[in-house]
């Protein structure tokens, strides 16, 4: 017999039971499924998180100010309150020091309320100099980024994030207004883009959301708001002093990443007592987000691979069946020169056809995940629309993404099962004594 | 006439097809062992027509089943096809059967999901090599049983008579040396019966060789030749007087 007449004795055996043999074929396909679904899945949410760390800039290295525990606040303060964190000479040094670097840029931020007219918004409130939108790639969408010009004269002009915009002036052009903040007015000089959140991932950096965001020259911060910040808390005043809150370096080299960090690293931890600062290297996270993607994907695997395992004992279980009920048929073959081979072979290739069945139409299904996806976020977002906003933007923007490869592997592995399950009811078949099977009712 | 050397002669000209020397078969049951043959020897040649008869327990399907290759003799030779074939192993056995034999049973043993054309086909999907003309010559078979009008049909829609010839069509597919036939009318009526044999007879008329089993005498009078079994050996060959022979 040729493969056609093989796969059509397969197929036509197995519609001898359309119910049985569509319930083996649907384990499969579930479980194919599950694989492309999952792995899509998987994909998007790291491509996601991979494009989010880009932004960061992969040649960039992060120092980021933070607030030292209790225990050592008490010991390093004092009744005037305390300071901690980046220094503006942490920034000399590191631009001095670290020969690879080309550029810096310090910054501070602090959360203030913004105001125009009747229209109030608690917004962060961030100092820093030009090269903060080349390199955070924040595009301007009108008017103009902070300028040299800006910082010289400590001017008191503010670039809004395009939300920000949006809330304070509903209805007028936000450029050349002015804003309040504190007891201080800003002339808004441009408006940045839209820009959704960046990563937070390794701990030391939380997720930074650009939308509260309102840039002015960091010149301009330290005039008009100074390095201190008094809080009331628990009806006590905190008086903290915090010179910077973030340094960007930006490395000329991709390969000079590490050793720059780890320079960096030296230079801060002669300087700092305690530990009031962390260094992030955007690549690091990059590296360790393909190693989350990779321990996703096996984990994955593992599901989806019992569901197939599933799906095969259902194939074996009906195969087992159809051996018992076809015990003649097998004397028959074998009486008239069928091979135990052959009849292994036969048997064989009606599990690769229940199983190949239920591999091409997972694949199918597997093809349906993005469209699935958008039905479900739709369908949530206009039934559900508290519980949407209250969902992290990740979800919301969550785009699965079709692996080929695992397309290839769900089918593969689909077909391999229907073999591997399919061999103990192929071999009890062909091993029946053809008499005995002969004369079974 | 109790010995093979005397139903040798009166065919001494023609070709040895299928030969058994001294074959015995012994089962264990429970323990004991129990003679199923004890020593049979036969020559079959080009042309017979063997009806073996004898009552249960007397070994005749003990005997068939070791002409049909199914079983092995304990001890003993088995000549078919020129080679020794009691020895072979399960695959070698299974190319034997599909190359040399033909198998008629009494339920018809038809593959019920299988059109009849089908199932004269069957033995074709094992021949090495695969024969050109299969297709075709499935047709003129099914034609010469007479079921040329029912090709499409399934076991179940055709009666037993017929469902007999589309298993006699198979049985020649692979134009083998011996036609093993096992109660071939046992499951059918008198008339039916007379039709069936008459179609045996054509064949062996055409120099087809067949071996059948029976018991029933008038069935076995259409043979040529009807060897009695007792016990496992041979009590009796008996020469049909036919004008034909």
């Amino acid at each position: 017999m040729n493969l056609f007449q093989q796969l059509q004795l397969g197929f036509r055996s197995l519609l001898l039971h359309k119910l049985r043999s569509a319930l083996a074929v649907l384990g499969i396909l579930i479980g194919v499924t599950a694989v492309i679904w999952l792995v899509a899945l998987g994909e998007g949410v790291s491509y996601q998180a991979q494009q989010q760390i880009k932004n960061l800039g992969a040649t960039s290295v992060i120092v980021r100010t933070v607030k030292p525990t209790e225990e050592t606040n008490r010991e390093a303060g004092s009744r005037s309150g305390i300071s901690y964190g980046l220094l503006r000479e942490d920034y000399d040094r590191i631009l001095a020091n670290v020969p690879t670097i080309t550029k810096a840029m310090p910054m501070r931020e602090i959360n203030r309320e913004v105001r125009n007219g009747e229209f109030a918004l608690d917004a962060t409130l961030v100092g820093c100099t030009p090269d903060y939108f080349d390199i955070n790639r924040l595009a301007i969408d009108r008017g103009r980024p902070l300028s040299a010009a800006d910082m010289e004269y400590l001017d008191n002009v503010a670039v809004l994030a395009f939300e920000v915009a949006q809330k304070l002036f509903p209805i007028e052009d936000p450029l050349g207004r002015a804003v309040q903040i504190g007891e201080e007015f800003y002339v808004v000089i441009g408006v940045a883009e839209q820009r959704t959140a960046s990563a937070a991932i390794g701990g030391s950096l939380a997720a930074r959301q650009y939308d509260k965001d309102v840039y002015i020259p960091l010149s301009t911060f330290r005039a008009r708001i100074g390095d201190q910040v008094i809080t009331v808390r628990g009806g006590t005043f905190q008086n903290e002093t915090i010179e910077l809150n973030q340094i960007t370096a930006v490395v000329n080299d991709m390969k000079a990443v590490d050793s720059s960090a780890d320079i960096i690293r030296d230079l801060l931890s002669r300087y700092h007592k305690s530990i009031d600062y962390a260094v992030v290297v955007p690549k690091e996270l990059l590296e360790q987000a393909e190693t989350m993607r990779t321990m996703f994907n096996v984990l994955l695997l593992l599901i989806a691979g019992i569901s197939l395992l599933v799906g095969g004992i259902g194939i074996m279980n009906i195969m087992l069946a159809t051996v018992t009920e076809r015990t003649r048929e097998i004397g028959i073959r074998r009486a008239l020169g069928a091979t135990k081979g052959e009849i292994v072979q036969q048997f064989l290739w009606e599990t690769v056809v229940l199983s190949g069945t239920g591999g091409l139409l997972g694949v199918a299904v597997g093809f349906l995940c993005g469209p699935t996806v958008t039905l479900v976020r739709t369908t949530i977002a206009e039934l559900f629309p508290e519980v949407w906003r209250t969902l992290p933007p990740n979800i919301r923007d969550l785009e699965p993404l079709l692996a080929p490869w695992s397309i290839a592997a769900a089918f593969g592995i689909s077909v391999g099962v229907g073999i591997i399950f399919g061999i103990y009811p192929a071999q009890r078949a062909a091993n029946m004594d053809p008499i005995e099977a002969l004369r079974h009712e | 006439m109790s010995n093979a050397a005397a139903l040798d002669m009166p065919h001494a000209t023609r070709d040895v097809v299928a030969s058994v020397r001294n074959v015995t078969k012994v089962y264990r049951l429970g323990g004991e062992d129990v003679h199923a043959l004890a020593g049979v020897s036969i020559d079959f040649h080009q042309g017979d027509f063997v009806a073996i008869m004898g009552s249960s327990g007397s070994g005749k399907s003990t005997l068939l089943n070791l002409l049909g290759c199914l079983d092995r003799p304990t001890t003993g030779q088995y000549f078919l096809g020129g080679n020794d074939v009691a020895t072979l192993d399960d695959e070698s056995l299974s190319r034997v059967r599909g190359r040399y034999l033909g198998f008629v049973f009494q339920s018809y043993n038809l593959i019920q999901q299988l059109s009849v054309v089908e199932n004269i086909a069957v033995p074709l999907a094992y021949q090495r090599p695969i024969n050109p003309d299969g297709p075709d010559l499935c047709l003129r078979l099914a034609k010469l049983v007479g079921l040329s009008g029912r090709l499409g049909h399934r076991p179940n829609q055709l009666s037993g008579g017929q469902q007999q010839r589309v298993a006699i069509a198979r049985a020649l597919v692979n134009n083998p040396h011996v036609i093993l036939a096992d109660e071939p009318t046992g499951n059918l009526d008198t008339a039916t019966s007379i039709e069936i044999m008459d179609l045996l007879d054509a064949l062996n008329n055409a120099g087809r060789t067949i071996v059948m089993v029976t018991h029933e005498p008038d069935i076995a009078a259409r043979a040529k030749t009807v060897i009695s079994l007792r016990d496992g050996k041979i009590a009796s060959i008996t020469q049909n007087d036919k004008a034909d022979g």
